[in-house]
């Protein structure tokens, strides 16, 4: 069942869009706001009230790659791992961090407090490398400065 | 007044970025207003009909931002117009910013999101549009605050809303987050995932100014183009054009990164050559790195050697020279940095992000990534270097809808070129000399496993099963090592 904050959310873009079905791709994101990801369940009630086939709810979903079809930890780092992050040597902060944490990329700590993933350029070439930990940006890194970053997050 | 904030610039002459704040934060409106802002839009609601709009922005030679540099003007004015044009049309602004190397939207919206809205306004009124989306990519949380905050003062002070300064225009302005994807930046690709639909490419024609937006008339425009629009209105396209280095005329931000001594974006006239930007704005190279090459605007773009750093940057010097502009924010290659680990990185985003409809990049774009991978593991024969060139025709111009596989192959092609030495030796050697060296780039265990296209022969064996988030894009063909059969006919 969507939650009534979730369905006032919803609600309160559908007169964006002339066709109700068109507020699929936000509505996913509003439940992924509160939920942390979008499980199967959340989608048919998504599709129920927008009046959208499960199935093509999850080919959009599927296709996005910021809907998480499966659970994630608190907290989720996105390290960018375009052209400057790897001119920029990326792959050194990857490897940091995957040590750091016991997970490679798509790995969630056991304790939940982390998912590790990758994500395309976050347009902070000018600070490479970079990458974003739930919506904070984080550039110019360096195995330093993600031990003092990584920190901050409980 | 005696509370005005310092600024960058004479916004005469920066047009885009001179009311920008010293200190890098946001204009609110009365900021804006102080520097002009909204005087554009007043102006052409008052003096200029719609079609004087789009022949001001023709006659001020705009060319679109985002990377194609179309003719703006041009683009509009094939929206229906008049009694009997749709009465429902759209302007979406396309804000997805994904080009790996471009940054220049996320710091005009940042720095002045008032320009953008003025901007979208005015294009909306050109065409006869009376709702505009703005769409934003997901990791844009502090541009969308801004825009959101802005379009909230705008509407207080009747920019936006029912009769647009007591007009007949009347325009609201929606905001649109991404769930994430290249193809969401392809402009009809865009126009699916507004939709909420997959956001593959459509087929043209129909063309978006006929039938775009739930196929309505739309016109689609890049931040940086809609951002132009207040400039040429409130200078006049004459003046504006004139702030150009080129005929081309105008201005455009431009940004360097990679290991210069200042990395950042900058507002430059039209035409500044990359040596300007390089060596003057961004200092040079940091000691101890010698350039090598650039890539001028974007994945999507060609290679430039350093020696060839004195074009003048506008769309049709770069097209005669061979190279490309696209969206003029350069990634600087440095000797550290292996040539053939940076195609290889290059092919395995566009593989990743490939939408599955095309077959020559779907198929193509993994086998490519599996032949330079080879090349860059120590694998690779001498006949993987022809077989490459072959690949670059498969996917190149003309065979697929949009241009995510023809992009692809630009990079790759001038590498093979001006780094051909590298490609060699690789082979010869058999191993990649910078990952011997350890250098910071060439180092690392292997390849990055590339969200959702698949496993590699490179992946780090640490590497859990599948991530849970991104896309699936079609399983790469397993090949143990050359590409065997396919040969395509070479159609020129």
């Amino acid at each position: 069942m969507l939650t009534d904050d979730e369905r006032s959310e919803i609600e309160a873009t559908l007169h964006h869009y002339p066709h109700r079905h068109s507020a699929a791709a936000g509505a996913m994101r509003i439940v992924q706001r509160h939920r942390g990801w979008v499980s199967d369940e959340a989608l048919a009630d998504i599709g129920a009230f927008l009046g959208v086939s499960v199935d093509e709810l999850d080919s959009r979903a599927t296709f996005a790659n910021m809907v998480f079809r499966r659970p994630v930890g608190r907290h989720v780092i996105l390290i960018c791992d375009s052209d400057c992050c790897y001119v920029m040597g990326y792959e050194e902060m990857r490897d940091h961090i995957a040590a750091r944490l016991g997970v490679g990329l798509g790995g969630t700590t056991p304790d939940g407090r982390f998912t590790f993933l990758p994500i395309v350029c976050l347009a902070q070439c000018d600070h490479a490398p970079a990458m974003v930990i739930d919506t904070d940006f984080h550039g110019d890194l360096t195995p330093e400065r993600i031990d003092e970053i990584l920190e901050r997050y409980d | 007044m005696t509370d005005e904030p310092a600024r960058i610039g004479d916004p005469d002459e920066l047009p885009l970025t001179g009311a920008f704040r010293v200190d890098g934060s946001a204009l609110d409106l009365a900021d804006y207003e102080a520097a002009g802002g909204y005087q554009a839009l007043r102006a052409a609601l008052r003096d200029m009909a719609p079609g004087d709009v789009t022949e001001a922005v023709s006659d001020a030679g705009l060319r679109g931002r985002g990377g194609a540099g179309y003719a703006t003007g041009r683009k509009w004015s094939f929206v229906p117009m008049g009694d009997d044009a749709p009465p429902v049309k759209y302007v979406v602004c396309n804000g997805d910013e994904m080009e790996p190397g471009s940054f220049k939207d996320r710091y005009l919206i940042q720095g002045n999101p008032h320009l953008l809205i003025e901007g979208m306004a005015l294009a909306c009124y050109a065409i006869g549009a009376s709702t505009g989306y703005i769409f934003v990519r997901d990791q844009y949380d502090v541009p969308h605050a801004l825009l959101a905050r802005a379009l909230e003062e705008a509407h207080v002070a009747g920019y936006l809303g029912e009769h647009v300064l007591g007009s007949r225009f009347s325009l609201e302005i929606n905001l649109h987050v991404s769930i994430g994807r290249y193809m969401c930046g392809e402009a009809s690709g865009m126009l699916n995932a507004l939709q909420s639909d997959r956001a593959n490419p459509r087929w043209r024609p129909p063309h978006m100014a006929s039938a775009g937006l739930w196929s309505r008339p739309t016109v689609i425009n890049n931040v940086e183009s809609l951002c132009c629009v207040p400039g040429i209105v409130r200078l006049g396209p004459e003046r504006w054009r004139a702030l150009g280095l080129t005929d081309e005329g105008g201005t455009r931000i431009c940004g360097v990164s990679g290991r210069a001594r200042h990395t950042g974006a900058w507002e430059f006239p039209v035409g500044t050559p990359l040596r300007e930007m390089i060596e003057g704005r961004a200092g040079g190279m940091r000691d101890g790195y010698t350039l090598r090459a650039v890539l001028p605007g974007g994945a999507s773009t060609p290679l430039i050697p350093a020696g060839d750093l004195d074009i003048p940057m506008d769309f049709d010097h770069m097209k005669k020279a061979g190279y490309g502009l696209g969206t003029a924010t350069a990634l600087l290659v440095d000797d550290s940095v292996c040539p053939v680990g940076l195609c290889l990185n290059l092919l395995r985003f566009f593989a990743q992000e490939s939408c599955g409809w095309c077959t020559p990049c779907w198929a193509g774009l993994p086998w490519a990534v599996g032949v330079v991978n080879d090349i860059e593991e120590g694998r690779g024969r001498p006949e993987h270097l022809d077989l490459l060139a072959e690949q670059m025709w498969f996917m190149g111009e003309e065979m697929c809808f949009c241009d995510l596989a023809p992009s692809a192959t630009k990079a790759l092609g001038t590498a093979l070129t001006i780094f051909r030495d590298e490609f060699e030796s690789h082979i010869a050697d058999g191993r990649c000399s910078y990952r011997a060296r350890g250098s910071a780039t060439g180092a690392g265990a292997a390849g990055a496993a590339p969200n959702g296209a698949g496993p590699h022969e490179g992946d780090s064996p640490a590497q859990p099963p599948a991530p849970p988030t991104p896309p699936t894009p079609p399983a790469p063909p397993r090949r143990p090592g050359g590409l065997p059969g396919l040969a395509p006919e070479r159609g020129r």
